[in-house]
């Protein structure tokens, strides 16, 4: 009896383990849609960008379905650095977006990328803290500050290598509560009242308006961040991916990504 | 890389112990007490195995978030907080893994002769000894099951410790969240990482089968 009851109680743990590892790859991948291929310049184009993107590549998108019928673009935001490293494994995509060089170079180092990148915007950080800034945080040394809590983003997403090349310029050493795995889930932390304090885009600060504020600082200068975009090698799609990229540099698009905060390069 | 294995052994066995503690009085009540309203708490209980743990992770932040409903009076009376500390990690494991000891050990209990128990009560026993000694033992393989179901599930935890207790590695960066990071960044360092939880979970499993197989 025992030796049975074991038998069902292995079973069961592996189908549960089995399930549950299965779900949450779905849940960290992301669901890019494979492209059909297809004519040139119809059918899906699928779009890989940086989570800071999402706002203005989306009503970027929406514009450039506008003017060409034929395509249908599909987006997939995450941090830049699980993005890179989704291509570089086989990820099935037209456009990959990063917010920064470094990021960009992991995907044209293995050769996954059609010519060479080009820079479409720019963009610094800010302190994003609760709206009306109630514990008067107004420069990266008040981060530092004994029970202030502050949420950054990884050292391999680009928010996070900027965010260390601020604070190194700054000579502010903190030990921040957190570190996000992208931009958006370190101002969501702001947004719940988690901490009082993440350094963000600050596009990111602007797009969240209605829930934080965005803090200007002068060291943010010294990390500014380009942010440049590629057609991808194995894209099924490559004349919508080369339609895309053009698009993006175009005055109208580029009036979209000045509207939510970002620079030109 | 050393801190996240060892906290991510540290946190699963402490939110195992926790779920030991609550999880069996709770198995019992369910097994053994008729009571208004058990068939909606049997369904919370297994709510954690439905929602996806991203989901869960919310939900605790909005319960013990600083913000939250518990939290919120936490942090005001004790100035304690338990997101992005050691203890958020347990209680997100412990929440995401407590329905595989509880149906387990409920199970367990359901195949056990309630009738033992009555004869243990009639020959004097206290209701806490005749659950100590007679009760417990009866259903012994079905607790030791259960906690190692509920002990896996809480090494593998994901999604909600990165929602609810945030990723610092040796404080709260498990080892699940380690190789999510590390796949970013290197493949390598993230496969040598994978290879590495999966030797010790499956040895401590195998030690611990062995072991429980010798003494029932």
């Amino acid at each position: 009896m025992t030796a049975r009851r074991w038998a069902a109680v292995a079973a069961a743990a592996l189908l549960a383990t089995a399930g549950c590892a299965g779900g949450e790859n779905d849940a960290a991948g992301g669901g890019a849609s494979p492209g059909s291929g297809g004519a040139r310049g119809s059918g899906p184009v699928t779009v890989l960008a940086a989570a800071s993107l999402t706002e203005s590549f989306t009503a970027i998108g929406t514009r450039f379905e506008q003017l060409n019928p034929a395509l249908d673009v599909t987006f997939s935001f995450g941090g830049s650095s699980g993005l890179a490293q989704q291509i570089v494994s086989g990820a099935p995509a037209d456009v990959f977006a990063a917010a920064s060089p470094a990021t960009m170079r992991t995907v044209t180092d293995a050769g996954d990328a059609v010519g060479a990148p080009v820079t479409f915007a720019r963009n610094q950080l800010v302190i994003a803290v609760a709206k009306g800034n109630p514990r008067g945080l107004t420069s990266l040394s008040a981060l530092a500050g004994p029970g202030v809590k502050v949420a950054l983003c990884a050292e391999p997403v680009p928010c996070g290598a900027a965010a260390s090349k601020a604070l190194d310029a700054a000579g502010v050493r903190l030990t921040p509560v957190t570190l996000e795995q992208d931009v958006r889930a370190a101002l969501a932390k702001v947004k719940l009242g988690e901490v009082d304090a993440a350094l963000v885009y600050r596009t990111d600060a602007g797009a969240a308006a209605a829930d934080v504020d965005g803090v200007e600082f002068p060291e943010s200068a010294g990390a500014v961040n380009d942010y440049p975009i590629v057609a991808l090698r194995d894209a099924p799609n490559p004349a919508g991916a080369a339609a895309f990229v053009a698009f993006v540099r175009t005055p109208e698009a580029q009036q979209i990504l000045a509207d939510a905060g970002f620079r030109q390069p | 890389m050393l801190a996240a294995l060892r906290l991510s052994l540290l946190t699963a066995t402490l939110a195992t112990a926790a779920c030991l503690l609550l999880g069996v009085p709770l198995a019992w009540m369910l097994a053994r007490v008729p009571f208004r309203g058990r068939r909606l708490v049997r369904a919370l209980v297994t709510v954690p195995l439905v929602l996806p743990p991203v989901v869960g992770g919310v939900a605790l932040l909005l319960v013990f978030g600083r913000r939250g409903l518990v939290g919120g009076w936490l942090d005001a009376t004790f100035g304690f907080s338990l997101p992005f500390t050691t203890a958020g990690v347990v209680v997100a494991e412990a929440f995401v893994a407590m329905p595989f000891l509880v149906i387990s050990v409920e199970g367990a209990l359901r195949g056990a002769d309630a009738r033992y128990e009555e004869a243990a009560a009639t020959l004097g026993a206290s209701r806490w000894t005749a659950f100590r000694r007679v009760t417990l033992p009866l259903i012994g393989p079905g607790v030791a099951a259960g906690a190692v179901l509920c002990w896996a599930r809480a090494l593998g935890e994901f999604g909600a410790t990165i929602t609810f207790a945030g990723n610092f590695p040796g404080r709260t960066q498990t080892m699940p969240l380690a190789v999510y990071l590390a796949l970013e960044q290197d493949l390598d360092a993230a496969i040598v990482l994978s290879l590495l939880l999966l030797v010790v979970s499956v040895a401590i499993l195998a030690g611990l089968r062995d072991r429980w197989l010798g003494a029932t």
